[in-house]
């Protein structure tokens, strides 16, 4: 039975993961590859890259970071942020990288996404979105597609669920979709959110954004429909272990992979 | 003793190599079908569709070595398109012919399987004759591989199939015929367990530089 999937992200920049990472005692807790080797010890199911670099110099140091991993940790690895062309995601995917995540760049180049699937397959590309609700209270729900979150998040006047079909429709082979309004609470996943958008498309939706306890991870795939859940903090800062948020799935029916002891 | 990891534009050429090297495995990454005769085993990925895999392998030459190089008993490993192109024929963006090397169609996964392609962690379960096979060394029946396909090998013969997977069907996930090994899954990316699959590939293949470890025991560094 295919097993859903547990996928820690690591936020990199100029080489260093962002948002310092706790969970384990190594002599250096900065360094993207040694946390990759201990998330795949600890048996996460696939990992993110998500750089977070501005300048042209510090995304070199990206590729040196995935080519390092690629040769030490040997489960699916994505890299996203900051990738504008094809060649942009050559470079990742030859340093080693198995799938690239797009975002802002897919918004402003739709044919990004039908490039990028034609040369490397659809395997490759995942349309990562960023939607906030927009329906006022009482309407039925609607989100709407922003690109830059952060500080200052630009609306892009796109329909989410219109966004992904179409995005689906030109050739990405997995949607990861992140609630702007979960993202940091700590109160779970936009259930509405991802029942919508797996209901929208046939290809794995990974659910961002919101998940604070293993139960939230459970909703995210039993009640969002999600194939995969991606957390970042949750596990960072050790409140959660991997093994535990497996522990409770597999206690409560969803299939997982096994961690080895 | 080296392995010739055949170089053909395979997506996932760069990760077999480095998982490869991980293992110990002495190898050669060529497109030259001479060096392919000449090797003592050989190691064909493949990423992407059956149809432009059987043009790259045409056009270098490798399609009419890569039969003659199995008929001599040469250990091989095919992953996962690798594994399809060794049918007799594919379905796949319309019927056409394959390798010939094994009996068996590549068929389209069933739509009642669910999202196609599947994406993910599967489990392997063992054919009873290839339960103590030493391919699968140190790996436990029942084991999670990492797929990514949307077709599978609907294979003649059913005494070559050595694990199964079951994704709407149950299809071959493993075949093994003599020195004959292929793999749907990609042992690249599963792990401790895919990196143990090829160490064991490695091992029988006579391929190994560094043998630190029996073959079976899996060091804390490769998890």
């Amino acid at each position: 039975m295919l097993t859903r999937r547990i996928i820690p992200c690591l936020d990199v920049k100029a080489g260093r993961v962002v948002k310092g990472v706790s969970f384990v005692n190594h002599r250096d807790a900065g360094d993207p590859v040694a946390l990759a080797a201990a998330y795949d010890a600890a048996g996460a199911d696939e990992l993110v890259f998500y750089d977070i670099t501005a300048s042209s110099d510090e995304r070199a140091i990206m590729v040196e970071v995935v080519e390092r991993a690629a040769a030490q940790v040997f489960i699916p690895l994505t890299v996203g942020g900051g990738l504008r062309t094809v060649e942009d995601m050559y470079r990742m995917l030859r340093a080693g990288a198995d799938k690239v995540s797009i975002n802002t760049a897919a918004v402003l180049n739709p044919q990004l996404i039908e490039d990028g699937a034609k040369r490397f397959g659809s395997q490759c590309i995942v349309l990562s979105v960023d939607a906030r609700r927009v329906n006022a209270p009482g309407e039925p729900p609607r989100w709407a597609v922003f690109t830059h979150t952060g500080a200052n998040p630009r609306p892009t006047g796109l329909d989410a669920i219109e966004w992904i079909r179409r995005g689906v429709e030109l050739g990405a082979g997995e949607i990861c979709i992140n609630s702007m309004d979960a993202d940091g609470q700590k109160t779970g996943y936009d259930l509405e959110l991802l029942r919508a958008v797996s209901a929208a498309v046939p290809v794995p939706v990974i659910a961002s954004g919101g998940a604070g306890t293993p139960e939230h991870m459970y909703q995210g795939i039993a009640e969002g429909h999600a194939d995969a859940v991606l957390a970042a903090s949750i596990f960072h800062f050790g409140e959660y272990t991997i093994a535990d948020v497996k522990r409770y799935l597999g206690e409560r029916g969803i299939p997982v992979r096994e961690v080895a002891p | 003793m080296s392995i010739a990891v055949i170089n053909y534009g395979a997506g996932n050429l760069p990760n077999v190599v480095r998982a490869l090297r991980h293992v110990d495995a002495d190898l050669t990454v060529t497109d030259d079908p001479a060096v392919v005769l000449s090797a003592t085993a050989v190691v064909l990925p493949g990423v992407g569709a059956t149809a432009d895999t059987m043009r790259s392998l045409e056009a270098l030459g490798l399609a009419a070595v890569l039969p003659q190089v199995v008929a001599m008993g040469r250990p091989f490993l095919g992953i996962c398109v690798g594994m399809q192109v060794l049918l007799r024929a594919s379905e796949e963006f319309g019927p056409h012919p394959c390798l010939g090397i094994v009996g068996g169609t590549v068929r389209r996964l069933p739509d009642s399987a669910g999202k196609i392609p599947q994406i993910g962690w599967n489990q392997v379960r063992y054919a009873p004759p290839f339960a103590s096979h030493p391919l699968f060394a140190g790996i436990p029946d029942g084991s999670d591989f990492y797929f990514v396909h949307s077709y599978y090998c609907d294979v003649d013969d059913p005494t070559i199939v050595a694990g199964r997977t079951e994704y709407g069907l149950v299809f071959p996930s493993v075949i093994i015929r003599d020195h004959l090994a292929a793999v749907q899954f990609h042992p690249e990316k599963s792990g401790r367990c895919g990196l143990q699959l090829l160490r064991n590939f490695a091992t029988l293949a006579g391929s190994r530089s560094r043998v630190s470890a029996s073959p079976g025991a899996v060091s804390r560094e490769e998890r």
